[in-house]
């Protein structure tokens, strides 16, 4: 199993580690019977993202796109937070082991579940706008 | 501490000194072919035959029931294939093993249970062990093998192998061993054990790499596994790893040589690091504490996922392993594990060390103060940990 460089920078160094006291939004997936949680806290201010953290439970790639997935979507409105693909957080990691794909894919995930509660909070259905956040056995065909 | 502290022993070792010392003649002048007439080929073939008295004395076994294979993978394949085909031919479809056997063996079963043998994998107790009771009531007529291993790889707990021998010789039933993990932290003597045929590793016991042994008593026939060329009186072929089984040789005299006085420090070294460890809060041991090999120290820490922790550990020079799925490259856990009964949760979270005679006390204090603070910074950002602290 090899790590690249960047993996191993935001698995060492994790930017935006810890909860939010004020997020208005807060989405969780995967679960620990799979070895991998995470959960994402956003603050959303006029559809921008102006904080974001996470914890995760979880291997390396898991950390790192973690990691990786919230220093992307910081500062962004919504719309382009809800653009980001699991394929973006392997690129910007410079790839990521086979195996470890469906770490990406629960990044999207959780930044798409973190949304969705947002809007749910906000009493707006977000079904239409997310779409449907697939669960963590998605991840298993990989 | 700017070195490396490699406590992953059951993984792979260090090649000694002496044994490289020994081989490496036989990587640059005597390089002749065993089977050949002329001298230079009697010399290595002479070679041969003294490592091969060398590993029957380890064992308690005649030289002409050691036979050298590739490594203990293929002493595993070779016996329990080579037992599966021999006996199918008298009507005997059935081998009995255990659930946390090394994948050698559970991965075989597996395969002969596909051609149309039946398999019964026998549930290990929650502390990592299998009873002679077991094996007895699940013997029948069809019976070809018991195959159960001398001791865990990841947990380290030592079997009743002489217990399961006699029931298996009382019922006519073909025992073998993977022993990988014992050789040279065990007394082994097959004879007094009851043991018809065993499986060893060259670089589990400061040898080389790519060389092993099965052991087969006289007597017991079993289908080859690797056919071709007349070496190994027949029943191996492919040209000897001339250097590998000179290596490995000398590598059980000197594993073998004072067990019990290197047994009894490596125990005492294991257990300063359980009970140091064990202080950590929200962890247990894997496997029982009586009967476990000397060098083995298993852990799960809850809320902590095994790979993440074993690259942190990586940071601090530290080398160990894990049970974890993702150390693995499948999404499941251990299934040694899963088998003691651990939820998947938890299984995620284990770290395997394994330490050996030339362990330092510096180096076990060495991790005795990396771990707490890494297992700390793992918790912090592991959105697991709030509920297993408010459980």
């Amino acid at each position: 199993m090899i790590y690249t460089d960047k993996v191993m920078d935001h698995f060492a160094n994790p930017r935006n580690v810890g909860e939010l006291e004020n997020a208005n939004g807060i989405g969780e997936v995967g679960n620990a019977k799979c070895g991998d949680i995470m959960r994402m806290y956003i603050v959303v201010e006029n559809d921008i993202i102006t904080d974001v953290k996470f914890k995760t439970f979880g291997c390396g790639a898991a950390i790192a796109t973690s990691s990786m997935a919230t220093e992307m979507i910081k500062g962004k409105s919504i719309s382009d937070a809800l653009k980001l693909t699991n394929k973006a957080v392997v690129e910007a990691l410079e790839g990521l082991p086979p195996a470890k794909i469906h770490c990406s894919v629960l990044a999207e995930q959780a930044i798409k579940s973190a949304i969705a509660d947002y809007y749910k909070r906000q009493g707006i259905d977000p079904t239409p706008i997310v779409g449907h956040i697939g669960d963590c056995e998605a991840c298993h065909t990989h | 501490m700017n070195k490396i502290v490699y406590v992953d022993n059951a993984a792979t070792t260090k090649i000694n000194d002496e044994v490289l010392k020994e081989m490496m003649p036989y990587l640059t002048e005597h390089y002749g072919n065993a089977s050949s007439i002329y001298s230079v080929g009697r010399e290595s073939k002479k070679a041969i035959e003294f490592a091969r008295e060398k590993v029957a004395k380890a064992l308690g076994a005649k030289p002409t029931e050691i036979y050298f294979t590739a490594g203990g993978s293929e002493s595993d394949n070779w016996a329990i294939r080579g037992t599966a085909m021999a006996l199918k031919k008298k009507g005997k479809n059935h081998i009995i093993t255990t659930n946390f056997e090394h994948h050698a063996v559970l991965h075989t079963c597996e395969y002969l249970e596909k051609q149309g043998f039946e398999v019964t994998y026998l549930p290990v107790n929650e502390k990592g062990y299998v009873t002679a009771e077991q094996v007895k009531n699940a013997i029948k007529p069809e019976t070809a093998l018991v195959t159960i291993m001398y001791a865990n790889n990841e947990i380290g707990t030592i079997q009743p192998i002489k217990e399961i021998g006699a029931i298996c010789k009382e019922n006519k039933v073909l025992f073998h061993t993977d022993a990988v993990q014992a050789v040279g932290n065990v007394n082994i003597d097959v004879v007094d054990q009851n043991i018809d045929m065993l499986s060893l590793s060259g670089h589990k016991i400061y040898g080389p790499k790519g060389v092993g042994v099965l052991y087969i008593r006289n007597g017991i026939r079993i289908d080859n596994l690797i056919t071709g060329g007349a070496q190994e009186r027949g029943r191996r072929a492919g040209t000897e790893n001339l250097a590998g089984i000179v290596g490995l040789g000398k590598a059980i005299e000197l594993a073998t040589a004072n067990i019990d006085e290197k047994v009894e420090k490596v125990t005492k070294m294991r257990d300063y690091l359980i009970e140091n460890i064990s202080k950590i809060p929200y962890t247990r041991l894997n496997g029982g504490l009586e009967n476990r090999l000397c060098g083995n120290i298993n852990f799960s820490f809850e809320a902590v996922e095994g790979e993440a922790l074993l690259l942190m550990l990586d940071f601090k020079g530290i080398c160990a392993s894990s049970g974890s799925a993702c150390t693995s490259g499948s999404l499941d856990p251990s299934h040694v594990l899963l088998a003691i009964g651990l939820p998947h949760e938890i299984a995620h979270g284990s770290l395997r060390i394994s330490i050996n005679d030339k362990t330092t006390q510096e180096e076990l204090d060495y991790i005795i103060e990396c771990l707490p603070p890494i297992i700390e910074r793992l918790r912090d950002m592991s959105p697991v940990w709030e509920k297993v602290k408010n459980r």
